[in-house]
This record gives structure tokens, C-alpha cells and sequence, in this order.
């Protein structure tokens, strides 16, 4: 039971990832988390507005309830297989955050700095959320898919436009961490 | 019940995004900034595993459970949308933490403030929906 409350290792993680897409191939499914988003749109009432949104979305529905499911996993990890120990990055990493404003890097899942609701409920903080959502809304249905469907499903199936995908994922993810973070926060 | 299957596929996933501490925007800044080597190690693992199961699947033609050959569709061909969209949606990965994996695991840990990135994200899908056809795919 303590292996399970503490952290667990990437060589741990990393094949129970495999295992949920070969499960789901098992199923008869693809592992495309981003699709989703698409599925919303139409539900919404998107296929008014293009072509695009107009598609049996019904067909999808098992893929929103592998949502259902992952928000309840979410909710399990923390609330009860977890020992609230801090997450253990490089002490690099805990020098630039601090850097750049970032304090207690690492004591939760997400810094405060971006999430609390004293950081959203300024301007500043909600456009942060508002642009990056929409950033990963665009570029995922743009690539076609996101780390699920290119990183891991794309890569395991050698596509190489998924490989094109990832370094896309790079590029911008190096642009943002290195350039743009910086901008936003200094210190 | 035909669903529940698809509901414990995602309650594992989430499960392992927490516990792999995947899901934590601290996570993918050190990975951009390669200070460590635990996200690579996570996709890394995930990937060599995923190509030669995905290989065995191939060779040994492996049925799913109902009954028909396991197919996975490859990826339509094409350059730019997927390095134009791929940068696009790296800038929004390292800006908000996370991918669309992790942005509804979060609001189960209780970060309520992810449902305004996923709104976001959602009106990012609609616009793209939208002005598609003039974009360069």
C-alpha cells in the first residue's frame, strides 16, 4: 500500500499508459482524449456553424464517459492514494520557478500562482487561462490529435505525421517555457 | 451495462496521470526545460511498449472483444497542419500545464479553475470547426 500512496515512477506510469490504449483498442476505440472536444461542439449545436461539427457525435459518446471516469480518477488519486508527499523535481527547476515569482514549487499539483482564484479572478490570470485553453483547443484539432492520440497512439503505430505532431509539440512547448513564460512572470 | 468499462478505463487513467504526477503543470515546465528525465521517461516507456504491442497486434492479427480484427487507423498524410497545429497547441501545453488528458483529471483533484481552460479549449476546437477550410493543412 505504500507504493501506492507515494509518487509512482515513470517506468511505472509509463506502461500502465500503454496498457489504457491497448485496452481501449481492445475495446474496439482509439485513445484520443482531445476528440472530445469536438464531440462538445457538436452537442452544442456546433453543426449550424460547419460542416465539421456535423457527425454522428452519438457514436462518441463512450469516449465522454471515459471523461466521467477519468475526473473520478482524478478525485480517487488524490483524495485516497495519496500521502501528500511534494512532488520531487530538480532543484533547477525550483531555482528558475522561483526566478521567475513561482514560490513552493512542487508542494501542489499546480502552482497557485496560476490557478488559485486570486491569480484567475484578475485580468491578467484569466487571460492566461482563456488563451492557453484556447491555444490547446485550436492546435490539438488543427494536428489532428493531441499527446494521446499523436505522442503515444501516433508514435506506438509509427505515423509519422505524429511524429511531425510531436515536434510541432516541441517547438511551441520550447517557444512558451523558454520565451513567452518569462514575459509573463518575472519576479 | 456497456459503458462501465469505459468508465474504469478512465478512473485508471486518471488515476495514473495523478499518481505519475503527469497531470502537474510543474511537471511539463521541467520537461520543456529538460531538467529532468521523468516526463520523458513516462512517454518514453509508454511508446517503445506501445509499438511493440502495437507490432504484435499487427502480425498476429489479434481479434477485439467482439470478435473483429483490432484496426488502427493511421494518420491522414499531410505536413503542415500537423507542425502548425502541433506548435499551437505546444504553446498552450506549457502556458496551461496541460494537455486535454489532464485538464478534466484536474477538475476531479478540485482545481475548479481548469473548467475555464477546457471552455477555452472547447472554443478552440469551435473556431478551428469554423475557419478550417481556409486554413493550410
Amino acid at each position: 500500500m505504500e507504493y501506492i500512496l507515494q509518487p509512482w515512477p515513470w517506468y511505472v506510469s509509463g506502461p500502465l499508459i500503454t496498457s489504457i490504449m491497448l485496452l481501449l483498442f481492445y475495446f474496439g476505440k482509439s485513445f484520443g482524449m482531445s476528440s472530445n472536444l469536438r464531440t462538445l461542439c457538436s452537442m452544442g449545436g456546433a453543426g449550424k456553424y460547419s460542416d465539421f461539427f456535423r457527425y454522428d457525435w452519438k457514436s462518441q459518446r463512450w469516449n465522454l464517459v471515459v471523461v466521467i471516469g477519468a475526473i473520478t480518477g482524478g478525485f480517487i488519486a488524490v483524495y485516497l492514494l495519496s500521502d501528500g508527499s511534494a512532488i520531487a523535481l530538480s532543484p533547477n527547476t525550483i531555482d528558475d520557478l522561483n526566478a521567475l515569482g513561482f514560490n513552493g514549487a512542487g508542494e501542489t499539483l499546480l502552482p497557485p500562482e496560476i490557478f488559485s482564484w486570486d491569480s484567475v479572478l484578475t485580468f491578467k490570470g484569466l487571460a492566461i487561462l482563456i488563451i492557453a485553453g484556447f491555444l490547446v483547443g485550436f492546435g490539438t484539432r488543427y494536428a489532428g490529435g493531441c499527446t494521446s492520440g499523436h505522442a503515444i497512439s501516433g508514435l506506438s503505430n509509427l505515423q509519422k505525421p505524429s511524429l511531425v505532431a510531436v515536434i510541432g509539440f516541441f517547438i511551441g512547448g520550447l517557444i512558451m517555457t523558454h520565451f513567452i513564460l518569462p514575459l509573463i512572470f518575472s519576479a | 451495462m456497456n459503458f462501465i468499462k469505459y468508465l474504469l478505463v478512465g478512473m485508471f487513467f486518471g488515476i495514473v496521470l495523478v499518481k505519475s504526477e503527469a497531470v502537474s503543470w510543474y511537471r511539463i515546465f521541467e520537461m520543456f526545460k529538460f531538467q529532468s528525465f521523468h516526463m520523458y521517461g513516462i512517454i518514453g516507456s509508454a511508446v517503445l511498449l506501445g509499438i511493440l504491442a502495437v507490432a504484435f497486434i499487427k502480425r498476429t492479427g489479434l481479434k477485439s472483444f467482439t470478435g473483429q480484427t483490432i484496426n488502427i487507423a493511421p494518420k491522414e498524410r499531410g505536413f503542415t497542419r500537423y507542425l502548425l497545429g502541433g506548435s499551437i497547441f505546444g504553446l498552450g501545453w506549457a502556458l496551461a500545464g496541460a494537455c486535454p488528458g489532464p485538464m478534466y483529471i484536474l477538475v476531479g483533484t478540485g482545481v475548479f479553475s481548469m473548467l475555464i481552460v477546457i471552455a477555452a479549449a472547447i472554443l478552440g476546437t469551435f473556431v478551428y470547426g469554423v475557419i478550417k477550410d481556409k486554413l493550410p493543412h
